[in-house]
């Protein structure tokens, strides 16, 4: 590896505590109860690319995200942007800061109702004084506007004038006011239909291109991450399972979960390719299955892996793998 | 499959036309929906956000809330109006003949009753059976639909059922009265992928075996690829193709029908960008005059403005655009 990661994560964990109040607890006897959302992750992007997290519901990536950017505090575990670590109390340097930005998946939330669009996306430059003056202040607004597909003009309006692909196109200007160069996109499209997603997944790609964005990007849906990602992490009940790059992936999915995703999507192009039956649920992350959390669901399931973690050994976090078992 | 064979669809929309009466006006959220579902088979329902898919679901089975109604056109269960039939009526159709899925299981289990009071209560207001027999009944369909040791669960609560387990529940609860036909709306759209295609593959096995239809609403393509016999498409309040599942699917003709499949994002292969329709679909106050499809369409001609085109049989389906009109 001659360049170093613009995004890394080491061992990044999560423990939410999600106990009932004390005393409800002490009447019925109860002991505390810790959820672990994020264990053991650790990852790395390199300048310019996507790596993508995919996973169910509740495995982890939006809490993964929010670590990385420092709007939750880890439990434990480091975190660096282009090599200047996050101070777990101070968070990242206001320099870094100025550089990192976030896209949600709802952009009717994320965007104050009150605000005027041109407010909204000038609020970065002003909080990073990267503008001299109100006129300066107005052309760039203007140049990203027409950047993310959107019309200067449109900058006196109200986020609620907008339909929800403009305003997730409104948040993608607003988190490149500031010069962003690292975006963490969390389902930025889940919740728009699929003509305004190809929309909004084309101009991600254009800008990531023409402004060599760094990206961490995360879906639940394989085939957008498929579509956006150099590199994608496979999560399973808060730890990464696998980590490959996107043809390999695809073209070779080794951890059985992985497997098992990939045969749960529906077959769009009907090709009829055959597929193993999906068993079974994500269980409850409270009370999470010993050993290797997926034994239960997983067809190559044995004694040690109700026992033992599963370490990421190359790219994969299985028994079986390892000891290269088929049955 | 259609017309041609002696039995009657199991369900035939003929032009319908839900509006709502509004202090703006009347709004027409569909406009002149046709299409026939035939025994045993499963008719997807797809479009994006808004283009009418609940709707038409709800006027089928007489759930449109005030103050939507059907203004005109007919809707025929096995051959027969159902549409002008007073409330009560209609709900015994909706638990007899009709059952319903929804998005959201919550809606059709009840929280402070355990699910086999549910279903036990259910079989026996439409079928003629004792309270042992209805009790059975429901242990097998638990089991059928997929519920480990249906024997002791049938005695819990929704809230002790995951969200996939819920949505078994609830396939048992529209199966259980032997409907003819069933109305899922965006069924498996709540629940995870893994979850998503194992519910998928439970309703299919179970409307199969016993010859019920389907009329499966959903925006997911890949579900209705999986699933469906026939599709038909719908924008802003109007069915724009209908055909066979391949053919919709594989080879769309009307430009809509073939940008949204283009657009949406394959696991198979990566293109370099994808297909991308400008704009979204209008609201109901604002559709287009002629074919609402024409500010959006990249092959709009003049006539396009004016002019609204219909459905007209190309290959073994119906298309609604003048690209494709006879004669073109
Ligand atoms: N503030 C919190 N307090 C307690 N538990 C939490 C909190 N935030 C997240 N969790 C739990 O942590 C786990 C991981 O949650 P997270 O939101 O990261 O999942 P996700 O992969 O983003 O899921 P989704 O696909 O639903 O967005 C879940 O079990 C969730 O319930
Ligand atoms: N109660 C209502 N009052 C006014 N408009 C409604 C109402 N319910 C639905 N609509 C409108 O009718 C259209 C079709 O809605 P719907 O059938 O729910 O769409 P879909 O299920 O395809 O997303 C939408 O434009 C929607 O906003
Ligand atoms: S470690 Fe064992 S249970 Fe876990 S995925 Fe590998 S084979 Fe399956
Ligand atoms: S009728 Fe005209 S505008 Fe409508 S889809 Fe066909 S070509 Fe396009
Ligand atoms: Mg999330
Ligand atoms: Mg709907």
């Amino acid at each position: 590896m001659t360049t170093k990661p613009m995004v890394s994560v080491t061992h990044a964990r999560k423990v939410f505590d999600v106990s009932q109040p004390w005393l409800e607890r002490a009447l019925s006897g109860q002991d505390k109860q810790m959820l672990v959302a994020v264990d053991d992750v650790s990852f790395a992007i390199k300048k310019g690319e996507t790596f993508a997290l995919v996973g169910e519901s509740g495995s982890g990536k939006s809490t993964v995200a929010r670590m990385v950017t420092g709007l939750l505090p880890a439990t434990s575990g480091t975190f660096a942007i282009d090599d200047v670590p996050l101070d777990p109390k101070h968070g990242y340097p206001l320099a870094l800061r100025r550089r990192l930005q976030m896209i949600f998946q709802d952009p009717y939330a994320s965007l104050d109702p009150r605000w005027r669009v041109g407010q909204i996306i000038a609020e970065p430059m002003k909080a990073f004084g990267l503008a001299r003056n109100e006129d300066e202040e107005r052309v760039r607004v203007s140049h990203l506007l027409k950047l993310v597909g959107l019309d200067p003009a449109d900058a006196v309006k109200f986020p609620h004038q907008f339909s929800g692909g403009q305003r997730q196109r409104i948040a993608i200007a607003r988190a490149l006011a500031s010069d962003a160069d690292v975006i963490v996109c969390d389902e930025p499209t889940s919740a728009l239909d699929v003509s305004v997603q190809a929309q909004i997944l084309n101009l991600m790609k254009d800008l990531q291109r023409d402004l060599s964005l760094t990206l961490l990007f995360i879906s639940h849906n394989l085939a957008v991450v498929r579509y956006m990602a150099d590199v994608i992490g496979v999560m399973y009940l808060g730890r990464l399972v696998e980590v490959a790059r996107v043809e390999t992936l695809f073209a070779q999915p080794r951890h059985p979960y992985t497997r098992m995703l990939l045969d749960a999507v529906p077959d769009l192009a009907m090709t009829g390719r055959s597929r193993q039956p999906v068993q079974g649920e994500v269980p409850n992350p409270i009370s999470p299955p010993s050993g290797c959390t997926f034994h239960p669901r997983c067809p190559l399931a044995n004694s040690r892996c109700q026992k033992e973690v599963p370490l990421m050994i190359d790219g994969v976090a299985c028994h079986a793998v390892q000891e290269n078992r088929k049955t | 499959m259609t017309s041609q064979s002696l039995t009657p669809p199991v369900l035939e929309l003929r032009n319908l036309v839900v509006e709502f009466v509004t202090r703006h006006g009347t709004l027409r959220a569909l406009d002149g929906i046709s299409l026939s579902i035939a025994p045993g088979e499963v008719l997807g329902v797809v479009g994006e956000s808004g283009a009418g898919k609940s709707l038409t679901g709800a006027a089928v089975i007489g759930l449109l809330e005030p103050p939507g109604r059907i203004a005109s056109g007919e809707v025929l269960l096995a051959g027969q109006r159902i549409d002008h039939l007073p409330m009560e009526d209609l709900r015994h159709i909706r638990g007899k003949r009709i059952g319903t899925i929804f998005q959201d299981p919550l809606t059709s289990l009840d929280p402070l009753y355990r699910v086999g009071e549910q279903l036990i209560e259910t079989i026996r207001t439409h079928l003629p059976v004792s309270e042992q027999e209805a009790r059975a009944r429901a242990i097998a369909l638990l089991a059928e639909v997929g519920i480990p040791a249906s024997e002791k669960r049938i005695d819990g609560y929704p809230h002790e059922f995951s969200g996939g387990m819920r949505q078994r529940v609830v396939i048992a609860l529209a199966l259980a009265a032997e409907p003819e036909l069933i109305i899922a709306d965006e069924p498996t759209t709540a629940l995870d992928v893994s979850v998503q295609a194992q519910i998928i593959a439970v309703l299919k096995k179970l409307c199969r075996e016993r010859g019920t239809a389907v009329m499966l609403i959903t925006h997911d393509m890949g579900v209705i690829a999986e699933t469906a016999d026939r599709v038909a498409v719908m924008y802003a309040g109007r069915v724009i193709e209908i055909g066979p599942v391949r053919d919709v699917v594989k080879s769309p003709k009307h430009p809509y029908a073939k940008g949204l499949m283009g657009s949406i994002p394959a696991l198979d292969e990566r293109p370099e960008r994808l297909l991308q329709i400008e704009g979204a679909m209008p609201r109901l106050t604002a559709i287009p005059q002629g074919c609402a499809f024409h500010p959006r369409c990249p092959h709009v001609m003049p006539r396009c403005h004016e002019a609204r085109p219909v459905l007209e049989a190309v290959g073994a389906g119906q298309v609604a655009c003048f690209l494709h009109e006879v004669g073109q």
